[in-house]
């Protein structure tokens, strides 16, 4: 089997699994006040020290959540809300077009049922959100609550430079939230230099578990909650934390941002022998997001191990079967409701045309990727594409 | 082989899947995706294609070990089923969507994609029998689904394979349940897919607006009542008429004409026909030699007449040789080589341009 989808989640490290399952044997609540629920919480609580030192962050900024959706919908919402609520102008949103799902249908429900309005950022051809775009999209910022912007998006790759972003939403008085979750392990991350007010992370995208994420959120930032209970993330998030999976989170996290370096570079390279043996073999392959080579901020401005490909004439879900039939797994893009793949969102708000957003395909390497992986697809991407083509765009049109 | 089994989520297809892997072929499953909107939850026994669906489809496809692939078929479904089901109604006629579904999406953009990707046959689980090129009826005669395939052609035909037509539907539910397949009591469906809350007239309306128009009786000419769309209306047609008689006796449709907005009525005799003319055929084998006698089936679930077949105007004349009551323009009159042995012999079908007169004489 060929791996190749490592930005849908990539596998656990072997440290994270083996911390994790010795604390699956424990018991203990960490809101407990007996000797097992001390336990409990000083290992959590020693998580989170080691989780705020590799992010950037201070301990008390780290707030524990079951992953990246929910970290995106309290972000957006609780910032909006508490922002609204201390000024009732504020009841304008302002987000990039080409952000995950876990943000955008955050935003249009508070469009939906809360009286939000939305003002879409202008995102770059290749996918990435400059400081000038946000500048232009925020105005004077009076009425604005909240802006997000993606750290590195998950489809095409593109890295935008988020301290230039802050400082742009700072100027305007406007918080500043950032989905983080493709580029923490892949790209320099640090929360406080960053100067963005909330951002979010998940384990599961660089070696640690699903289901346990972060909201990473400054001490002065004011957070309505989604989650009403136990209060025990700093009343912003409900719910016993869950020992197990913020060990094998912060494992996984130190892990992936103390090797990041050479484990990007080794993955880059990996991809660009792909992207440069496909070329060979479809010459007419359409390379989607930044150039390999980018930089932003002194930092790779595309993630490593992201190869975001159009085969002109082809059906992106013609291919993904024909790969799979051998072997090899990768994506489309972001999955859809049952597993209907519609035009990729993302490469339609970087002003790609719908056919061209219809035949992509995301190859994305991780840790465990290999040159024998490369390989296997240089094997058969030929034949591959040319039998999608024959089946063509699928429409009458086509 | 390799073969796609199409999986709409219910227990014909999910066992038809099931015993194209248990024979040896190669099996990838696909869902349809025809819906251009939609429905997270299966409403009954009306619809399909619901997100639960194509859940149900994939958990059968994850118990077989295949692959399983949702296509995305909705724009041709829309543009070639529905839309072609509202222009029928608009022009008069009474149209049969799954059928027509047949033609143009399951066993030609289906079938055309899926030879294009590599692949031999689609195999569903339509009840008909299917062996060396030759369609017949099921064995189980309540769920015979050869009506509505009778518009394949044998290219069609030779990129298909039908494995539920030996057996009953009973069987068919015993297979899933001895399987532990969830979908072995799911309610079978029925309806038109594409209007789940069964309200064909309603759904017409919102798509064509409403149109008044003169109800006449045919016998005295006298306008006896007031419609709102001729498409509300198939000819055979007895409820919902909105008419008033002098006599007592029930009227049907006699004919509907769009273009005057007319709905004509008659009494049950009026409605008989023998003679029914079509379009051009089309053939699940090679062209017969015409004139020939066959048996005729003139809408779904309808009764199999004799009659014998000949060629006019470029499509066919079918003389019937037992009256029909309330054959409707749009549907197929699709032929059958009787065969009690192994089933009748689908030979191919036309679509109903008009129905004769009765003829007194015959």
């Amino acid at each position: 089997m060929t791996y190749l989808d490592h930005a849908a989640t990539t596998p656990m490290i072997p440290e994270a699994v083996a911390a994790m399952t010795e604390q699956l044997a424990r018991v203990g609540n960490a809101s407990s006040l007996h000797a097992s629920g001390r336990e409990a919480r000083r290992t959590a609580e020693q998580s989170r020290e080691r989780l705020a030192e590799a992010l950037g962050a201070r301990p008390s900024e780290v707030l524990f959540t079951g992953g990246g959706t929910e970290s995106d919908n309290l972000a957006v919402k609780g910032l909006f809300w508490a922002r609204r609520d201390a000024d009732p102008r504020r009841t304008r949103v302002v987000v990039s077009p080409a952000e995950h799902h876990a943000v955008l249908d955050s935003v249009e429900w508070l469009v939906e049922h809360d009286g939000a309005q939305v003002t879409w950022v202008d995102v770059a051809p290749t996918g990435e959100v400059t400081a000038d775009a946000l500048a232009a999209a925020l105005g004077d910022g009076t009425d604005v609550a909240v802006a997000s912007v993606m750290w590195a998006n998950n489809e095409v790759g593109a890295v935008s430079d988020l301290a230039g972003l802050a400082r742009v939403a700072h100027a305007v008085g406007v918080p500043l939230h950032t989905d983080a979750v493709q580029a923490v392990g892949q790209v320099p991350v640090d929360f406080a230099a960053s100067g963005v007010d909330a951002l979010t992370m998940t384990g599961h995208k660089l070696g640690g578990p699903m289901g346990a994420g972060l909201l990473v959120l400054r001490r002065d930032a004011e957070c309505t909650p989604l989650l009403h209970g136990g209060g025990q993330e700093r009343d912003v998030r409900s719910g016993t934390l869950d020992v197990a999976a913020i060990v094998g989170l912060a494992v996984a996290t130190v892990a992936s941002t103390t090797n990041r370096v050479e484990r990007a570079a080794r993955v880059a390279a990996l991809r660009d022998r792909l992207v440069a043996g496909v070329v060979e073999l479809v010459p007419d392959v359409q390379l989607n997001g930044p150039p390999l080579d980018a930089v932003v901020a002194g930092g790779p401005g595309r993630l490593p191990g992201n190869a975001h490909l159009s085969f002109p004439g082809a059906e992106g879900d013609a291919l993904l079967m024909l790969l799979d039939a051998n072997g090899i797994e990768c994506s489309t893009g972001s999955a859809c409701s049952a597993g209907v793949a519609r035009p990729s969102h993302v490469l339609l708000a970087t002003g790609a045309d719908p056919d061209r957003a219809r035949s992509s395909l995301r190859f994305s390497l991780g840790h465990t990727s290999t040159d024998a992986d490369v390989d296997a697809v240089l094997a058969v991407v030929g034949p591959v594409v040319e039998r999608a083509r024959r089946a063509g765009l699928g429409r009458r049109s086509a | 082989m390799r073969v796609i089994a199409a999986m709409s989520g219910g227990v014909d297809s999910a066992v038809a899947a099931a015993l194209a892997v248990e024979a040896g072929h190669d099996v990838t499953g696909v869902h349809l995706a025809l819906s251009q909107h939609r429905q997270q939850m299966r409403s009954g026994s009306r619809g399909c294609c619901s997100v639960e669906d194509a859940d149900d489809a994939r958990r059968v496809a994850g118990e077989l070990g295949i692959p399983f692939y949702v296509w995305d078929m909705a724009e041709r479904f829309a543009e070639d089923v529905v839309d072609d089901f509202v222009a029928e109604y608009a022009a008069g006629r009474t149209p049969n969507p799954c059928l027509r579904c047949n033609e143009k999406i399951k066993f030609a953009a289906v079938l055309d994609r899926a030879v294009a990707l590599g692949f031999d046959a689609v195999v569903t689980g339509h009840h008909a029998r299917l062996a060396d090129g030759q369609l017949r009826r099921s064995v189980d005669a309540a769920k015979d689904q050869s009506y509505v395939l009778g518009v394949l052609t044998a290219q069609q035909l030779a990129g298909t394979v039908l494995p539920l037509g030996s057996m009953t539907k009973e069987r068919v539910r015993e297979i899933a349940a001895e399987r532990g397949y969830a979908v072995a009591t799911k309610p079978d469906s029925h309806d038109i897919c594409f209007i789940p809350d069964g309200d064909t007239r309603g759904f017409l309306d919102r798509r064509l607006g409403t149109a008044p128009g003169p109800v006449v009786d045919a016998a005295t000419g006298a306008t006896v009542g007031e419609h709102q769309g001729t498409h509300g209306f198939t000819v055979g047609q007895r409820k919902g008429l909105g008419i008033t008689v002098g006599d007592q006796r029930p009227r049907y449709v006699l004919g509907i004409e769009p273009v005057t907005r007319t709905v004509t009525v008659g009494t049950a005799e009026q409605t008989g026909v023998d003679e029914v003319l079509t379009g051009a055929p089309t053939w699940t084998g090679p062209v017969p030699a015409l004139p020939f006698d066959a048996v005729v089936q003139l809408r779904a679930h309808g009764a199999a007449v004799p009659c014998t077949v000949s060629a006019r105007d470029g499509g066919l004349a079918v003389a019937l040789h037992e009256v029909q009551r309330g054959v409707a323009p749009g549907q197929s009159a699709v032929l059958y080589e009787p065969d009690a042995e192994r089933g009748d012999r689908v030979l191919g079908q036309a679509a109903v341009v008009r129905a004769g007169e009765r003829h007194p004489a015959r």
